[in-house]
């Protein structure tokens, strides 16, 4: 019990004294929950519209009307045929196009139905996807509107169902409200991760692992000394974290706080174990840096925060499952949002909790004090 | 009480194919400053880390008193102090943070440790530096420092790596003052070195070629046996091949 309080007054005098380390623990709270859930933002409203009207009509006036006033677009050229337009797309000016055909308001009153036709640049997925859907919403309230007109022809279909969503958990689809837990959960994760990778490899590189390694210390010991002040500053970071999420964009949580802390906990031990098994193999800390970053490229890019799991392939969903922090992202959403308790997340903890007996475990066997 | 500090028999180390200590058998007796000589890359280091517990031999056997390097690692830990070839105190702690640091985690009692702390600051007019940052101290005095600290816990034996590389000839002169006032306590010294002047000062030495132990005798008769009046001479002769 001594030999670890030595070990964490030594510990903790070192990170104090590091400036980087001190500033690091302040700024990336701030930067990364001011900055990115603004900047990360999947709402579309500056989509460029390319516009070939054909017909000229009092109808395709008002269609290119509902169009513009949604907000979403902007209409970037009025073209006369289609090659025309293309070329805007070729040149980056529009994003999608929106061709109206000739005869459009009378073919609609004669024969009651009508064909737009659409074309995205799809060289952006997302904005492609989105752009026309909310390009056919816009199309469809239009025909909507001129039913009551149309319908005195008695040749539109009577019995159109109309389907209205209201959301859950978040009824007005505030993006930052989905995005601010997950960065919360990525913030705790990459202090972790790379902390404890790179610390115990800066004493091989320094060679003051040597001087420990000659010593009677134990080797549990020695990584406890590593593992408490790093949990600790995970749990300070957090601790920052959540107070910004709630004076910037008044996010408390639905769920218990102290749920939230004990899952954080958890969460810390996993990744600061992997953090150590990784520095029990590497030499220098720069073979440490890049195989910590593989890992959470992996870690971020597959957690669930920026890509639905649900939407990916299922190998990779299968990969996911060995995602510490797809788990923590989830319980963040599920406690953050929807006040789940603590059976609702006892199944994510359990995992958690393999993973951190796991990593600390071969962190600890495959941490020799002899060669 | 056996009265061998360290008894190695055909201790190996092989790295792959390369052999890099080959079959060395020695003795260092109690309280003898035993004096490790060697070309670079000779197998000095390799020869050390073993007796330290820091890397398993290959074959061989080898022990610290009564103490086994295979099976009684941990023990022999407690009873030995190393000072690296590399600087290893920890350079963003002071001073004082690093011996109570070290004395700490050999278990010293904090009364103990604390008086300690007061003679080797002394000792070593340190007292001004103590809550100085050990990067800031110049080199020849982190190497006093060190050393201070690695017999900190009164081992029975200490190895010391090349302790007075880049140290001016002032400095050395001061640093072996301190290891006859460790020798004088009772402490076993087992060190390695490039100057011969400070060969001179060990009763007697191995000087280790290719792996193997060359030669190993007290400085005066190795000179009269190569027949030189230098350690320099001696080393050259054993060095080249005879």
């Amino acid at each position: 019990m001594r030999t670890i309080i030595i070990l964490l007054r030594k510990e903790f005098r070192q990170i104090l004294r590091n400036p980087v380390i001190r500033a690091m623990i302040l700024i990336m709270p701030i930067v990364q929950l001011i900055v990115l859930p603004f900047a990360a933002d999947y709402e579309m409203d500056n989509i460029q519209l390319g516009i070939i009207d054909n017909d000229h009509s009092s109808f395709s006036e008002m269609l290119i009307t509902n169009v513009t006033s949604s907000g979403y677009f902007q209409v970037s050229k009025i073209s006369n045929s289609y090659n025309e337009a293309f070329k805007s797309i070729e040149s980056g000016t529009s994003d999608i196009i929106l061709e109206i055909p000739k005869n459009f308001e009378k073919d609609l009153f004669r024969e009651g139905k009508q064909a737009l036709f659409i074309a995205p640049n799809a060289i952006n997925g997302s904005e492609a996807l989105l752009g026309s859907a909310y390009l056919r919403q816009i199309i469809q309230d239009f025909e909507g509107d001129i039913c009551p007109d149309v319908m005195v022809l008695g040749s539109i279909d009577k019995n159109r169902l109309e389907i209205t969503s209201s959301n859950w958990y978040n009824p007005s689809l505030d993006y930052h409200l989905f995005m601010v837990p997950g960065i919360l959960a990525i913030l705790v994760t990459m202090i972790g991760g790379f902390l404890s990778a790179l610390n115990i490899v800066k004493e091989k590189e320094v060679g003051t692992i040597e001087q420990i390694n000659v010593t009677p210390i134990r080797k549990h010991h020695f990584i406890l000394g590593k593992l408490i002040p790093f949990w600790i500053l995970g749990n300070i970071v957090f601790t920052l974290g959540t107070l910004i999420s709630w004076l910037v964009y008044g996010i408390t949580p639905e769920g218990s706080l102290i749920l939230l802390y004990f899952c954080i906990g958890v969460f810390l031990l996993a990744i600061l174990g992997l953090g150590f098994f990784i520095s029990t193999f590497c030499n220098t800390q720069q073979q440490a840096m890049l195989i910590m970053f593989f890992f959470m490229m992996i870690f971020i890019l597959m957690g669930g925060l920026f890509t639905p799991i649900e939407s990916m392939p299922n190998w990779a969903q299968v990969i996911t499952y060995f995602n510490p922090l797809r788990y923590l992202i989830d319980i963040m959403r599920m406690v953050v949002l929807k006040g789940s308790g603590f059976h609702h997340v006892a199944f994510h903890l359990i995992i958690l909790s393999i993973f951190a007996v796991v990593f600390n475990f071969m962190a600890v066997l495959n941490y020799k004090k002899t060669s | 009480m056996d009265e061998f500090a360290i008894k190695a028999q055909n201790l190996t180390k092989k790295f792959g194919n390369f052999i890099a200590v080959n079959s060395i058998s020695f003795e260092v007796k109690k309280g003898e400053i035993f004096g490790f000589l060697g070309a670079n890359g000779a197998g000095k280091t390799t020869a050390m880390k073993m007796l330290c517990g820091l890397s398993i031999p290959t074959s061989g056997t080898a022990k610290i008193g009564e103490l086994d390097v295979y099976t009684q690692k941990d023990k022999i830990k407690s009873r030995i102090g190393y000072m690296s070839q590399k600087f290893s105190l920890y350079d963003d702690l002071t001073v004082l943070e690093n011996i109570m640091f070290f004395g700490g985690i050999y278990g010293l009692r904090r009364s103990l440790l604390q008086e300690k702390c007061k003679n080797l600051l002394n000792r070593l007019n340190l007292n001004r530096q103590r809550n100085h940052l050990v990067h800031s101290l110049p080199l020849g005095w982190k190497q006093k420092l060190a050393f201070s600290v690695a017999v900190i816990h009164d081992p029975t034996i200490v190895f010391l790596d090349e302790p007075t590389g880049g140290v001016d000839p002032l400095v050395r002169r001061q640093f072996w003052d301190l290891i006859y006032e460790a020798s004088d306590r009772g402490i076993t010294i087992f060190v390695t070195t490039h100057y011969m002047d400070e060969a001179e000062y060990c009763n007697r030495i191995s000087i280790m070629v290719n792996g193997r132990i060359g030669a190993l005798d007290t400085p005066h008769n190795l000179k009269v046996e190569y027949g030189v009046t230098s350690m320099n001479d001696v080393f050259y002769q054993l060095a080249r091949g005879k």
